[in-house]
């Protein structure tokens, strides 16, 4: 039977636990509420930039070494994962997905590389001696525009180079607050974009060529879609601390209320065990 | 044919503006152009530069830092890398950033030469910009 000065202090620190994690939790709603202003910041850009790559002309694969398809030798997965912990499932879910993906693409006979954004994933590949190609981190509650430029310009180059044949993106995208869903994603070779069905095109004039114009506009959509990807991905990280740090808050509280009321019984003996003294005393004396 | 144009200008921050307009005058990568209502479908790169628009006579400014616009149906789309208007510019930032730029070009390492360059015709850009509203204003 722990005493009462055990009990306190045990009462004591988890209340101390308690306070913290209450706090990261509405730390987190702040900045998952930030991070969801930028998601939806970014929509309409995203949108409207495939827009004007649907009114452009039929792409051929000829046009832009990012459309063209190459037999699939090397298979690059690039993984988004975060910085810090205490995120609930939030990594190992994006880790176990991209582990599947690695060995069923290794299964097929593909060579595969990784790269990966996030402490967490380079540790974790590292530890299964998995060197990965290229390591971001740092960007994890800093995600910036530029930062996802200088993504989506390295995994171009290096598609262009035939580094790789074809890039896979996994992360966790924003579902709702309470859920998140890890996506795999081809990124390479881009997908043609749709056409809208023949007649509503209008006649334009382009300038400079309307290649010319295609080929600026391309890298600007893959560097859009790793920025999107960034995005949802931070934004799910936090709303995963938020819910791990409001459960670890909750259990936190059980504890204290289960120990506050081990504390009192166990009070309650010790007065109980003194009364008997006290009693048990008298009674001799009267003897 | 309508009496007026749309004009959007949207960035990977957000829209900047939606607004019915007159007139524009956009600086394309290939020389300025200016858009009337009625215009034939056209698009094009930007540079950067400063994008003006007339609505009942008077003249705003707005700066573009290079992307694309797209001129149909009477509406004129910016997709822009960034974009501020003249009176969302934070003229120390500019002024912060016309120096760093300048003493990086002075060291002439050459290695982000092309880099400087563009940072430092993006804070003069910015600066012309508030420059020439507040002339207007005055």
């Amino acid at each position: 039977m722990p005493t009462l000065k055990d009990i306190k202090r045990r009462i004591n620190s988890i209340k101390s636990t308690a306070k913290i994690t209450r706090a990261m939790k509405m730390i987190s709603a702040v900045k998952l509420r930030r991070w969801q202003d930028r998601m939806f910041a970014l929509r309409p850009y995203s949108d409207k930039i495939s827009e004007v790559l649907q009114s452009l002309a039929q792409p051929s694969e000829e046009l832009h070494p990012l459309l063209k398809v190459r037999p699939r030798r090397t298979v690059e997965v690039l993984v988004i994962s975060s910085d810090k912990g205490l995120c609930g499932a939030f990594n190992s879910n994006v880790l176990r997905a991209s582990r599947n993906l690695i060995e069923s693409l290794r299964k097929e006979g593909f060579e595969v590389s990784v790269s990966v954004v996030g402490r967490k994933a380079r540790d974790y590949f590292r530890r299964r001696g998995i060197q990965p190609r290229k390591v971001w981190t740092g960007l994890s509650g800093k995600v910036t525009f530029s930062g996802a430029q200088e993504i989506a310009q390295d995994v171009m180059e290096s598609y262009i180079n035939e580094t790789f044949d074809e890039l896979y993106l996994i992360y966790n995208e924003f579902r709702t607050v309470v859920s998140q869903k890890v996506v795999q994603k081809r990124l390479l070779p881009l997908a043609p974009p749709e056409q809208k069905e023949e007649g509503t095109m209008a006649e334009f004039l382009f300038e400079p060529s309307e290649e010319e114009l295609f080929r600026r506009l391309l890298p600007k959509s893959v560097e859009i879609l790793v920025y999107r990807a960034l995005l949802e991905s931070q934004a799910s990280e936090e709303a995963a601390r938020m819910t791990a740090m409001e459960n670890a808050t909750k259990n936190a509280e059980e504890m204290i209320d289960r120990l506050t009321l081990e504390f009192n019984k166990a009070r309650q003996a010790s007065i109980t065990k003194e009364l008997m003294d006290i009693v048990g005393g008298a009674e001799a004396l009267k003897e | 044919m309508a009496e007026s144009l749309r004009l959007e200008i949207v960035t990977p921050y957000g829209p900047v503006l939606q607004e019915e307009v007159d007139e524009v005058v956009a600086p394309g990568s290939e020389g300025e152009f200016g858009v009337l209502p009625g215009h034939v479908p056209f698009v094009t790169t930007l540079k950067i530069g400063i994008l003006t628009y007339k609505k009942a006579g008077t003249a705003r400014y707005v700066f573009v830092n290079s992307g694309y616009a797209e001129v149909k149906d009477d509406r004129i789309l910016i997709l822009a890398d960034s974009a501020e208007r003249a009176e969302d510019i934070d003229v120390e930032r500019a002024k912060a950033a016309m120096k760093r730029a300048e003493e990086r070009l002075k060291r002439q390492d050459s290695i982000d030469f092309a880099r400087a360059q563009a940072a430092l015709q993006r804070a003069v850009t910015r600066l012309e910009v508030v420059e020439k509203a507040r002339r207007k204003a005055s």
